[in-house]
């Protein structure tokens, strides 16, 4: 692992709302071209540190690198210029545009036309709105849509919501791509298809995936690394099978008296 | 019942469209329109009919190139010549371009980012303050008390300038309306509403209090008389050498004025319409409406929405400036009366009326509050004044008309007709008369060969609402 270039590097970050401390010191590296997963019970801070780091909330304390480039403290759109781009837990889509539209808003950074270019309708202006409405009917097929482009996102059924929104963060040609809970809702032949799709882009496309994820087959199945965190705080970090045998981690997510027991039946088993 | 009468409704827009139906429709409609107002220069029904079948035209399924031509035909033969036969058309249409100007102004503001905004006049207000200072003697009497101009005193600029000034009205507007849109960037929603609100009463005391120490603005008084470009002679001349005949009687200088602004306004307006559908239509109108829909995804999908926010505040504004302009012209005069706050909410309501983010339904919505305001509202004001001083009495109840209270008069109850008629939109038509829709494209049908089938395109579209007009 040590041989691939690191796409993103944090260094005891930490945010904090009043009193409450959401991300505690959180240190967490991830090399290019993997696909690593973030998880914990609810209320970990795990939603907070990716707004931390697609520039959302600023963190109080800490470092952030993104391809070697610090981008704590940058604001969102500087960060999504560098190639970082993110979905969210809870669909965020633009309701009352069409599916087209919403994808070509995820290009903005990536168009160069002007105010003037807009206004005087000039032949660059519209090469490079066909190129945006073609490439955006492009994302819209390769993430399995096709065909509804006209369509107000918003009227649309969950599972297209949740590719729209993915098809939109593409747009931005990311080389990071932060995705929230991006199975959440789904039925077990969507979350299957939504998997396949994860590995389509990072084999394909190259494309970095950082998720957060309660859905566990998915993150056995579909990561390479595992951080886990509770109370704002990294508890664990490991290949798959070792988080699942982890105490700790357990602990978090069943409470202490079935972590004890689920400790000593894996005493009792060995 | 209500099924019946949008079964027919849509059977009848069918009909219009058919084949050659909406080439015939609208020119004979336009013509009947023309040949009513031409013969009857002083009837409302027959004004209202020419207004109806001009945006009929407008409406219905024709080529590209002969609704233009219709268009120019209308804007530059059929109105001033009607307009000539009874100045006050042209009034109204003048008023109704300014007035949508302003709506298309405000409607970049409020229904394509978002943003409430209740001071809009102040963005007229300093249009027409430019050209009312710059364009009269004023400059000459900063020392002077309001309202006493020493004999003599010549006039700051030359009356052409006035076209120049029409650009450093939009340029210096945007610049207020970046000044005014700061607060955007810290608050939003209602708070918002009200620091416009706030910015705007201060732009209208300070045009009624900058008469001391200083006296740029002559107060609660006005400045006046403001400055005309000059009448050009020769297309006088030949306006009337053309259409005399037509006209009935040689039309004067300050008729002619009337032709000039009317036209000026509509050629901003058209200016303004172009800047709009152009700036709607691209990556800007799209980060606009993903900041109205949404500010945080649109933060977080690279949109620099505090930049963005600012730039509407500009833009929207610089259309009212351009018209404050024009205005000031128009009308020689200019007060701090004319910029309240209920002239602001006039304008949001004309906004609200036609259809929130709508160019088209914006347009009809300044249209019709302004064809109600000045034409039917006063007119029926003037019926009921006839009728109060003639002796005639409502048959089975006994009732004399010069009973009647002198307390009703329509015209004074446009408030109260407004507010009634928004309450209704609010509840039956929510987006307006004609209501945004979002602009379909032509895309490739899905990959499963869709495209063979000849309904799925259709299909698709009736989804999403608004697939009577695309």
């Amino acid at each position: 692992m040590s041989e691939a270039a690191l796409i993103l590097e944090t260094k005891d970050v930490v945010k904090r709302f009043g009193g409450l401390t959401a991300v505690n010191k959180m240190s967490f590296t991830m090399a290019a071209g993997r696909i690593y997963s973030i998880i914990g019970p609810n209320g970990a801070g795990k939603t907070t540190f990716f707004n931390a780091l697609s520039g959302l909330n600023k963190p109080e304390e800490g470092t952030i690198f993104f391809e070697g480039k610090r981008v704590d403290g940058l604001v969102p759109e500087k960060i999504t210029a560098l190639h970082m781009a993110r979905t969210f837990q809870n669909i965020r889509l633009f309701g009352g545009m069409t599916v087209v539209e919403n994808i070509m808003v995820g290009a903005y950074t990536r168009l160069r036309q002007g105010a003037v270019q807009t206004v005087l309708r000039t032949r660059a202006f519209k090469a490079e709105e066909a190129r945006a409405e073609a490439r955006a009917e492009e994302l819209m097929e390769y993430v399995g849509i096709a065909g509804v482009g006209n369509e107000l996102a918003g009227s649309l059924p969950y599972g297209a919501q949740r590719r729209i929104e993915i098809a939109r963060a593409l747009a931005s040609e990311p080389r990071l791509l932060l995705l929230d809970e991006p199975t959440a809702g789904m039925n077990p032949s969507e979350t299957e298809d939504a998997t396949a799709l994860f590995r389509k882009l990072r084999d394909d496309l190259g494309i970095t995936i950082l998720l957060i994820e309660h859905d566990m087959r998915v993150v056995m199945n579909i990561s390479e690394r595992i951080s886990v965190m509770d109370y704002g705080e990294k508890i664990a970090e490991g290949e798959p099978r070792d988080i699942a045998s982890n105490a700790r981690v357990i602990e978090a997510y069943l409470g202490r008296g079935a972590a004890s027991v689920a400790a000593e039946t894996a005493g009792d088993s060995q | 019942m209500k099924m019946n009468v949008r079964g027919s409704a849509r059977s009848l827009v069918k009909f219009l469209n058919e084949g050659r139906n909406p080439y015939i429709v609208s020119s004979v409609l336009l013509a009947i329109g023309t040949v009513l107002v031409y013969v009857s220069p002083r009837s409302i029904p027959a004004f209202l009919l020419f207004a109806v079948a001009a945006s009929l035209a407008y409406f219905l399924d024709m080529k590209k190139w002969v609704k233009l031509g219709l268009a120019v035909l209308i804007a530059v033969v059929i109105v001033p010549i009607l307009g000539a036969r009874n100045i006050f058309y042209l009034e109204v249409i003048f008023q109704i371009s300014v007035f949508a100007a302003l709506a298309l102004g405000l409607n970049i503001v409020v229904g394509f980012s978002g943003l409430l905004n209740f001071g809009y006049m102040a963005f007229y207000a300093v249009g027409a303050y430019l050209w009312g200072f710059f364009g009269s003697q004023q400059p000459y009497l900063l020392q002077a008390i309001p309202g006493t101009a020493p004999p003599g005193t010549r006039f700051f600029l030359a009356p052409d300038w006035f076209y120049l000034f029409i650009f450093l009205g939009v340029i210096v507007a945007a610049i207020v309306g970046l000044v005014m849109g700061l607060p955007v960037l810290r608050v939003r929603g209602d708070y918002l509403a009200i620091i416009t609100l706030g910015c705007g009463e201060i732009i209208r005391q300070l045009a009624n209090n900058l008469d001391k120490p200083v006296n740029l603005t002559n107060g609660p008084q006005g400045i006046t008389p403001i400055q005309r470009p000059t009448l050009p002679k020769e297309l006088l001349a030949f306006f009337n050498r053309l259409f005399e005949p037509l006209v009935g009687h040689e039309v004067t200088g300050s008729q002619f004025y009337d032709i000039m602004f009317y036209l000026i306004a509509v050629i901003v307006v058209v200016v303004v319409i172009v800047v709009t559908a152009r700036l709607e239509d691209s990556k800007i109108g799209r980060a606009w409406a993903a900041i109205r829909e949404d500010e945080l995804a649109a933060t977080a999908m690279g949109i620099p929405a505090n930049r963005l926010k600012l730039g509407a505040f500009a833009v929207g504004a610089s259309f009212a400036g351009a018209m404050g302009v024009l205005f000031a012209a128009s009308r020689t005069f200019v007060s701090p009366e004319s910029f309240t706050f209920l002239q602001s909410v006039g304008v949001l309501t004309m906004v609200i009326l036609g259809g929130i983010g709508s160019i088209s339904g914006v347009i009809i919505g300044a249209a019709v509050v302004t064809i109600l305001n000045l034409q039917v509202l006063q007119s029926f004001s003037l019926f009921l004044a006839q009728l109060r001083q003639s002796d005639a009495v409502i048959p089975l109840i006994n009732f004399h008309w010069k009973d009647l209270s002198n307390q009703i008069d329509p015209s004074k109850y446009q408030r109260l007709l407004f507010g009634i008629i928004l309450i209704l939109m609010m509840i039956y038509r929510p987006a307006g008369i004609l209501p945004a829709a979002r602009r379909k494209r032509e895309l490739k049908a899905g990959s499963e060969g869709i495209a063979a089938d000849e309904d799925a395109p259709e299909e698709a579209s009736a989804g999403a609402k608004g697939s009577d007009h695309e």
